[in-house]
Order: structure tokens, then sequence, then C-alpha cells
């Protein structure tokens, strides 16, 4: 990629990941939430992706982490659904109950407000980048090409 | 024991999302947790036996909040799923040995199990929708598992089919949403029972919700993808897709839809009896030509398919409950046949009837298998799929469709040719030379496929009064009080 | 009234090319036109006349907040629909790459081996 480019996406790239990082976490408050942020952080890794190249990107977060997010992810959101089951032992016990809510409630506009709404955003969105940015870096580590003849399907994981 | 009712989501989830994790330290151990989550669903759905009621999900009341429900019916299907499930599940074991990637397999195996359990206990339309596609995209990956070039040509047949059809359930419920208010199933049944909106808004949203759980279900004119997608997929995911998968989210959606919210009437037993018995007819004759074992056993779904809706299109009672007996019946059966022809292409290797001969010899409890399997299917006494065949032409002349009748006794003769074709030509008769040294399948495999031997003679007893009336007659109840069980919020 | 009937206009194009397309990443286009038309009708079966979106500001009490926002259960239902798009393209793009390493080309009329 051309030095423009290169430069630009080192600027900029910062801000499209806090800005990320602001639509989750604000997500019970202002549009967007878990699914939106996480896809805004995907796409800061995948700027990075486009205009370094794959290893650089690799370098600052492997795939294979990222794939380990995504399931780690979903197990964690599971168990916030699960935890007010256990922990509320009365009549209000259902699944995903928001049992900090009714524990601790917070004023209406503040951060750390509706209970396990924007934990569960969080966890969201890591699954969702994690889930994101593995799909890209593997359509991009694949290549078919005709070889003598021969259709080939390689798959590389290194390259610079 | 309502509180049940969530982890029959929630611990097949759970597995499936643990698996990819766990499957890159030990590779073995996936197949023990994806079993253990299939065995406790099934255990649970067990324990649910009976029960009929509601659980809001975060405590949250009828219209905001989503709401679980089960009843008879339900229980039923949880149970089909749960025992087709945990065979296919100690079957694929080491079925899926000779590929890799067992920890995406049952990953994916679990999550379509717990798409399925969802649907089953869904109270809301688009709750359902939700678990519809966790289901069904599972089983498009799990469909081209295999990689090769036409794998992946039925798997992408296949999806492009399948999401036309969540398209245009999701279009239905839509304009549903626009005309009501509310995608509530008990709350949707009350609003439609008393023409609270557009009238022609009911009509156009009920027929896109029924076309688009028609491709699903594989009814005939919508039935291209089936006969693709089975031979495809590896065998254990075949009886689960034909066994299971187009009866929880087919035929189970179209029933909730027709005859819970929408109300049964002359215009729909008219449709759903042109559909069925075109689905019986097509089926059977496009599957008599076929040498292809899998294949021809695809096609033959699609016929005994044509088989239940035509016991529900009747709307009487005693073809409801024909019809929901043939459905469990149909996937034990079903699940066998697909299981023992995946044991015949684990052991010798080919699916061809014109290259497999004589294989009753060298393995036993695979064409065992196979025999019963055929018996079950083609009606014979005293196994389960007789005394279902049976409701369902009782009910035909009941309702003096006499034409129905006659063409669902000839279907049925014509299913038995077919399947003598394949015992002859596959199973008995002479030994193929290539085939002097082969092995019966290991133990696990023979495990999976005797417990769904001894189902198929042991589901013969619902047909007994007291068993009958515990079980069918409830699950019939629960269809044919139409809308009023919904929408009273029970 | 007119805008569910453009909205179908948009669904009937995507059938269309679903249709008559016989490269297979037109055919992905097309599902994905679909699967935005469905979307835009489920967000426009919210639409309230003169009202804003529901999101609620500081000093507006509940009644007002909600007499005077649309209805936000929609734009749950295609948040959600999106998703599962997402999820459906992403496979089908990655079935489309190997059957191409399979068959070499992107043509559904040749790709044809089952058959009967």
């Amino acid at each position: 990629m051309s030095l423009i480019v290169k430069t630009i996406a080192r600027w900029v790239v910062g801000f499209i990941f806090l800005y990320g990082i602001y639509t989750m976490v604000y997500g019970h408050l202002t549009p967007g939430g878990g699914f939106a942020g996480g896809v805004i952080l995907a796409c800061a890794y995948i700027l990075i992706m486009l205009a370094y190249g794959r290893g650089f990107a690799f370098r600052n977060l492997d795939w294979r982490i990222a794939r380990a997010l995504d399931s780690v992810g979903g197990i964690l959101f599971l168990t916030l659904g699960v935890l007010g089951m256990i922990l509320l032992m009365d009549d209000g016990a259902f699944f995903f109950v928001n049992f900090i809510q009714r524990s601790l409630p917070g004023e209406p506009f503040h951060l750390f407000n509706a209970g396990t709404i924007p934990i569960g955003n969080l966890v969201i969105g890591i699954k969702v980048m994690g889930a994101v940015f593995v799909g890209f870096a593997l359509l991009s580590m694949v290549r078919v090409y005709e070889f003598r003849g021969e259709r080939v399907f390689e798959s590389r994981e290194e390259e610079e | 024991m309502k509180e049940l009712i969530p982890y029959l989501v929630i611990i097949p989830l759970f597995a499936g999302l643990l698996i990819p994790v766990l499957a890159r330290l030990e590779r073995r151990l996936s197949g023990l947790i994806g079993n253990l989550g299939i065995l406790a669903a099934l255990v649970i759905s067990g324990l649910l036996f009976g029960e009929s009621g509601e659980y809001l999900v975060g405590g949250w009341s009828a219209p905001i909040g989503i709401v679980l429900r089960v009843d008879m019916l339900s229980v039923l299907l949880l149970w089909l799923i749960g025992v087709v499930g945990i065979c296919s599940g100690i079957y694929s074991v080491k079925y899926m040995e000779r590929y890799t990637g067992s920890g995406s397999y049952w990953g994916l195996f679990l999550l379509m199990i717990a798409g399925m359990n969802g649907v089953v206990v869904s109270g809301d339309l688009f709750n359902l929708y939700i678990f519809l596609e966790i289901a069904s995209i599972a089983s498009y990956a799990l469909v081209g598992f295999k990689g090769e070039a036409e794998e992946l040509e039925a798997s992408f047949k296949y999806a492009v089919l399948s999401s036309v059809g969540s398209l245009f359930f999701l279009l239905g419920i839509g304009v549903l949403y626009l005309a009501y208010g509310t995608v509530n199933m008990g709350q949707l049944a009350g609003r439609l029972s008393e023409e609270a909106g557009a009238v022609n808004l009911k009509h156009f949203g009920v027929v896109l919700l029924i076309s688009g759980v028609s491709l699903k279900s594989a009814l005939v004119p919508f039935h291209s993808w089936l006969a693709d997608a089975h031979p495809s997929a590896p065998a254990p995911v075949s009886a689960m897709l034909s066994g299971v998968l187009i009866k929880a989210i087919g035929i189970y959606v179209l029933v909730r839809v027709v005859f819970n919210i929408y109300g049964f009437n002359r215009s729909l037993s008219y449709l759903l009896l042109a559909l069925g018995a075109l689905s019986m007819v097509g089926g059977v004759l496009l599957a008599i030509g076929q040498w292809d074992y899998k294949r021809l056993l695809a096609y033959h779904s699609i016929s005994q398919i044509g088989y239940v809706i035509i016991g529900i299109g009747l709307g009487t009672p005693l073809g409801i409950m024909g019809g929901i007996y043939h459905l469990i019946n149909h996937g034990i059966f079903k699940g066998l046949l697909f299981l023992s022809a995946g044991a015949v292409e684990y052991s010798a290797g080919t699916r061809d009837l014109r290259e497999m001969g004589g294989l009753s010899q060298r393995l036993p409890v695979t064409s065992g298998a196979s025999l019963i399997g055929s018996l079950s299917i083609s009606g014979i006494p005293p196994f389960n799929g007789f005394f279902s065949k049976l409701i369902i032409i009782f009910a035909c002349i009941e309702a003096r469709y006499y034409g129905v009748a006659i063409a669902a006794v000839i279907v049925s003769i014509l299913t038995l040719a077919s399947f003598m074709k394949v015992l002859r030509y596959g199973f008995y008769g002479r030994l193929n030379e290539r085939f002097e040294g082969l092995r019966e399948a290991p133990f696990s495999m023979r495990v999976a496929m005797l417990v769904l031997i001894i189902l198929c003679l042991g589901m013969s007893v619902l047909i007994l009064p007291l068993l009958r009336e515990m079980v069918l007659v409830e699950a019939e109840k629960v269809l044919s009080q139409g809308i009023g069980l919904l929408a009273m919020g029970l | 009234m007119i805008i569910y009937f453009l909205v179908l206009i948009l669904f009937s194009v995507g059938v269309y090319g679903l249709l008559s397309q016989k490269n297979l990443l037109k055919l992905i286009i097309s599902l994905s036109i679909m699967e935005s038309a469905v979307n835009l009708f489920l967000i426009c079966a919210g639409y309230r006349q003169e009202a804003e979106a529901p999101i609620m500001s500081l000093g507006q009490s509940l009644e007002v907040f909600v007499g005077h926002s649309v209805d936000p259960f929609p734009q749950a239902m295609v948040i959600t629909a999106i998703v599962i798009g997402l999820g459906v393209l992403a496979l089908l793009i990655t079935i489309a790459l190997r059957l191409y390493h399979r068959y070499g080309t992107f043509d559904i009329t040749e790709i044809r081996r089952l058959k009967g």
C-alpha cells in the first residue's frame, strides 16, 4: 500500500478503536451496543491488515487468539445468563434475569446503570470482534490460482 | 420442573461453544462432551413429561419478554430430537474419526441440537425464527463438512434455498406484526381470532409463513434440495437432517402456525391435503429409479412427510393423531436407515446398490438394521410404521377422502417394492468378491443402530390404549383445540 | 402505504436476480438484496407518524417518551436479522470460494455433478 494510506491508517486506527469501545460501553445509553461495537473494533484490525499486510496484523492479534476469544465470549455470555438463576434463590430467578439491577440499581443516564446489560454488551463485543476478524483473516489466507494447467488451493499463513 | 426449560437450550449451547476450545487440547474429549450434552438434553426432556406451561425469560411477561412454552407436542418432539441425537452422537464418535476437524463437527452438531430444542419450546414467533436460523446455519455447514466437490455443491444449493425460505418466514412475521402489533403466539392467536386488524394482511402473512416453512420441510414443489443434501452429508448428519430437522423446524412450525395461530379451516385443509398427496406420490415415484442408497432414502423421506401432512391436513382428531405418530416413527426408522447406510459406506466404501451385494453375510448388524428399517417404513406389522400408516388411512376413510386413502395404500405398496429392491440388491443375494474381507462396523456404531432397532419395535406400544391416552391423545389435543389453548395463556 | 410496495418491489428484484443470474457471487448478492428488503420492511412496520427515534433524552418524562417515539421492537428484530444474515453470508462466500477451487468456475450451469 502507498505511503499516504499507511500514514493515514496509522493515525486513524487509534480513534477507530476508541470509537468502537465507546459504542460498546455506552450501549445502554446511546445507539449501538455489543454487536455494532464489536464490528467497529474488528474494522480497526482489518484496516491495519489492508494497509500494512497480513503478517503485521497477525503480530498484533493472532487469529488463533481471536478464535479462542470467540468461543470464550460465548461461554461468558451464557454464564452471565445462568448466574442470575444460581445466585437468586427466590421466586425471581429466571434465565437472563437482571440480577445486578435488582440488588444495586443505578440512576438513569449514568454509566453503571442497567445491571447485566453493559457486561453483556462488552462480552458480545469481544465475541463479535473475534468472529469477524477470524472470518476476514481466513478469507485472506486463501488463494486459488492456476499453475501449469492445474488449480491450486493455497493456504498461506506467513506473509510480510 | 418448569425451571428446567431453558436448560434445554443452555446445556447443548454451552457444550457446543466449549468443544472447539477443548478440542485443540485433547481430540477425544470433543466426542465425550458432545454426547454428554445431548444426553443432558434428553434427560431434561424426559423430566418435562406431562408438563404444560410457560416460562418467562428474564422475568419479563408476555408482550415485552420472550416466553418459552411446553406442552405435550413439544415434549414429544424434544424426546425425538434427544433420542435420534444421542444415537447419531454415539455413532459419530467412530464415524468421524476418518475426518479432521472433529472440534468443529461436534460444535456445529450441538449447536444444531440447541437450535432445534429452542424452536420446539419457543412461544414467540421471532424467537422461533432465531432458533430456526441457528439450527439451519449449523446444518448448512454440516452438510458440506466433507469438503469434496459434490458436498460443497449440495451445501450451496441447500443454503441458498433454505435462506430464501427463512426470508419468506421473516417477511411473514413482519406482515403479521404490521397488522397485529405482536409476535407472541398467544396474543397473536387472540387478536387473529377477534379479527382486530386488517383481514387481507392476515391471509398474506400466513401464506408467507407457510411457504417459508414448506421450503424447510421439503414438500413437493420445494423438495429439490433434499435429494442432493442427503448423500453428501456424513451419515449421522443425514440421520439428524432427515429424521429430525425437517420435522422439528419444518413440520412442527407449520403445525403451530396453522393450528394454534391461524385457526384451521377448510381451505387450509385442502391446501395441506394437496401438498401432502403430491409429496407422497411424487417422492415414491422419484425413489423407485434410484440406485444410490442414500438418495433413495432421501426421496422416501419426502414421501413419508407427505403421509404426515395428509394426516395433519385432515383436521380430524384421528388424522392429527396419526400424523403426529407417523412423525415420530419416521424420525426413528429413517434415522436407523441412514445410520445403516452410513455403516455400509464406512465398511464397504460404496453407496451404489449395484455394487453392493450379499452384504448380510459379512455385516449382520448393519443388514439387520436395514431390514428392520425397511419393514418399518413399508408398514409391515408389528413394527411402528404399520400402526401409524393404519391410523392415517383410517382417518382418510373416516373423513371420506377415499381417493387419498387409496393413493396412500398404493404408495405404501410401492415403498415396499422399492425397499425389496434395496434388500435384494444390496444385502441379500450373492456376495460380491471384493467384499470377502469385510468387517462389521465398530462397536459404538452397532450400539447406536441396536438402540434404534429396539425403538422401532418399542414405539408400536404407543398404540395400546393406556399409553395412547397419555401420550398421543394429549399431543393431538394441543392441536385440535386450536387457538383456544394458546390464547388462554396456557 | 406506498413504501411497503416499494420494499416488496426491492424484494422482487432480489428474487429476479436469484432466478436469472448464473454467477455464484451474483446469487449471493441477490440473496443479500432480498435480506435487506426484508429488514427494511420490518423497520417500516414500526413507524409511527410524527415520531422520533426511541432514545430517551435527559429531562424527558416517561409518558412523553412513550407517546412520541417509534416502536423500538422492530429495530431489535432487525439487529438480530442483520447478524443472522452476516453469518449466512460468511458461510456462503466460503463455500463459493471452495467451489471455485473444486470446479474451476463460478458458473452454476457447469457445477452440476449431482443429478437424478
